[in-house]
């Protein structure tokens, strides 16, 4: 994969699927216990994610994230403590949360245009219409012209891509992400990042982005959690405007010293 | 093209043998003096072909068979992927299932007479029994088998049961449901044959048993050539319409008869294998640094 496919698409289509924002989510976990029954991973969380936030999710491997991530998508039941969405509690996964996965979630019988189209014929937008969305999705993630191809045909950074236009086009109204650029190397990982940021801005949508690079964490997140060995260890807030030169500025620095200490590395 | 030489080769070679062998009537451990020579069979096959039976035997053949696999393949696919999904299908059908399975299907022959009124439909019901296990099986485990992920995806993009049945399991399992239909078209012929042998009202199975009670041995090898032949034909049919349904599967270098990759990547090598994504563990090393 050359480096140029990789890079931000310059011009960001104005088109209609972009223009009208959606109101985010606040999701807040009380008290929770999550993980498996007879396995739980984390205890005692207690964490409240305002509408249209983005939040980081950083900590060790194994520590819980994607526990964490799941059971606010609603695949896995918390085994104690209340989750709400909105103030009213959460039952089960819906198309207001969606979910963008670390390992290929694309079903790989689909072209890449056909995954995108996915949530939007679930929501039944009709085939035109939906197929002239999904291609503007594709668009803004810079994949226009591999809309027709099939997933083991393309990069695995442009997978990564076709899966966040999938989540984005079905309108959620929280985006949840699973270390989604962990399998990718450092400069396509520093594209998608920008990408990110670009096509976020704008929507709405509330967002949990766990990654297991505090870099990457300090670097998206408004704030930022930090999971340690069975539970929440403290939430910090980033300052801002988001700058990826900044690694000098001291107050970053010492944020970052911080988190790393809080960690326990 | 050279591929194409070699299978002709291959088979005239295996009727050069023959030939040789029945023409010199060789008489070592084997005994070939007594068998039709190809040019004997070739005669009785001509004579076949002009007349009105071996026609009949040949349609009425493909009919029982076409309906018994046909059946086999609706219902297999649909009891493998409940008993696959659902545990309470499992619990219910799985018992029963597992103990008629060992049941060689031409054993079946005393039922097919009890239960149904006509050789016909119990020839038919021969062949589906022969051909529902293997499609069954095959789409049980390939069900099973399927990434967690893609129905995660799709649940929470607000798909419920049945959009996870048409657009996850009935199309990710497909590549293991074919697996079970070759099996399965192959088990067909040999219990279709076998069932017109012992029960049937032409057919070709029926023919060749007959040929042999009259001591017409050309006529028996005209029997197992149409047999072979048809079976080939079949099991061809069944394999291009699972590779045409399959297209989409990551094929490695080599596949026979498969189309070369597209040719936009003429100068590149082998259709890569997919590389990243599931990126393997130097990524993940290179990871870990960002916490020390």
């Amino acid at each position: 994969m050359s480096t140029s496919s990789e890079t931000v698409p310059s011009t960001v289509s104005e088109t209609a699927v972009a223009a009208s924002p959606i109101r985010g989510t606040r999701l807040t976990l009380t008290a929770a216990r999550l993980g498996r029954p007879g396995a739980p991973a984390l205890d005692g969380v207690g964490l409240d994610i305002a509408a249209g936030e983005i939040l980081t999710v950083v900590g060790p491997s194994g520590c819980g994230k994607s526990t964490l991530l799941r059971t606010l998508a609603g695949l896995l039941s918390p085994l104690a403590g209340d989750i709400t969405e909105d103030r009213r509690p959460l039952t089960g996964p819906s198309a207001d949360r969606a979910l963008v996965f670390q390992e290929d979630a694309l079903l790989p019988w689909r072209t890449l245009r056909a995954n995108v189209e996915l949530p939007l014929a679930i929501r039944g937008v009709p085939r035109a219409e939906r197929r002239e969305q999904a291609q503007a999705w594709l668009e803004r993630v810079g994949l226009a012209s591999q809309a027709r191809q099939l997933p083991h045909r393309v990069s695995g950074g442009q997978r990564q891509r076709a899966q966040l236009a999938r989540a984005l086009a079905g309108r959620p109204r929280a985006v949840l992400m699973d270390e989604p650029f962990g399998a990718l190397d450092a400069q396509t990982r520093a594209g998608m990042q920008d990408l990110l940021v670009e096509v976020l801005r704008g929507t709405g949508a509330t967002v949990v982005f766990v990654t297991h690079d505090v870099d990457e964490a300090l670097f998206l997140g408004d704030r930022v959690a930090l999971l340690g060995a069975g539970g929440l260890v403290a939430v910090r807030d980033v300052p801002r405007p988001r700058d990826r030169g900044a690694h000098d500025d001291p107050a970053r620095l010492a944020l970052r010293r911080d988190v790393l200490t809080s960690l326990g590395t | 093209m050279k591929r194409y030489a070699l299978r002709v080769f291959s088979l005239v070679a295996a009727l050069g043998l023959w030939q040789a062998l029945t023409s010199l009537n060789v008489d070592l451990w084997l005994r070939f003096s007594q068998f039709p020579t190809v040019t004997d069979v070739a005669r009785a096959f001509a004579a076949r072909l002009s007349g009105p039976d071996y026609w009949t035997d040949l349609t009425d053949s493909l009919t029982r068979i076409l309906a018994g696999f046909l059946l086999a393949a609706v219902l297999g696919v649909a009891t493998g992927v409940l008993v696959a999904r659902s545990r309470l299908a499992e619990d219910l059908l799985g018992p029963v299932l597992e103990v008629i399975r060992p049941i060689p299907a031409i054993a079946l022959v005393p039922v097919a007479i009890l239960l149904f009124p006509s050789n016909e439909q119990g020839i038919v019901f021969i062949t589906f029994t022969a051909a529902f296990f293997p499609v069954l099986v095959s789409t049980r485990h390939a069900v099973r088998a399927l990434t967690p992920v893609w129905e995660e995806a799709v649940r929470t993009m607000g798909g419920g049961r049945w959009r996870i049945l048409g657009s996850v399991v009935l199309p990710g399992a497909l590549p293991g449901v074919f697996g079970g239909l070759s099996v399965g078209i192959g088990v067909s012929w040999i219990c279709v044959i076998s069932a017109e042998m012992i029960s049937g009202q032409y057919g070709v199975g029926y023919r060749t048993w007959q040929d042999y009670t009259v001591v017409d041995y050309p006529g028996v090898f005209v029997g197992m050539v149409t047999i072979g032949v048809l079976g080939w034909l079949t099991s061809t049919a069944v394999e291009l319409l699972g590779r045409r349904l399959t297209r989409w599967l990551p094929r490695t270098a080599y596949v026979p008869g498969a189309r070369p990759p597209r040719p936009a990547g003429s100068a590149r090598p082998a259709p890569a294998a997919p590389t990243a994504g599931k990126g393997g563990s130097a990524p993940e090393e290179a990871r870990d640094e960002h916490l020390v």
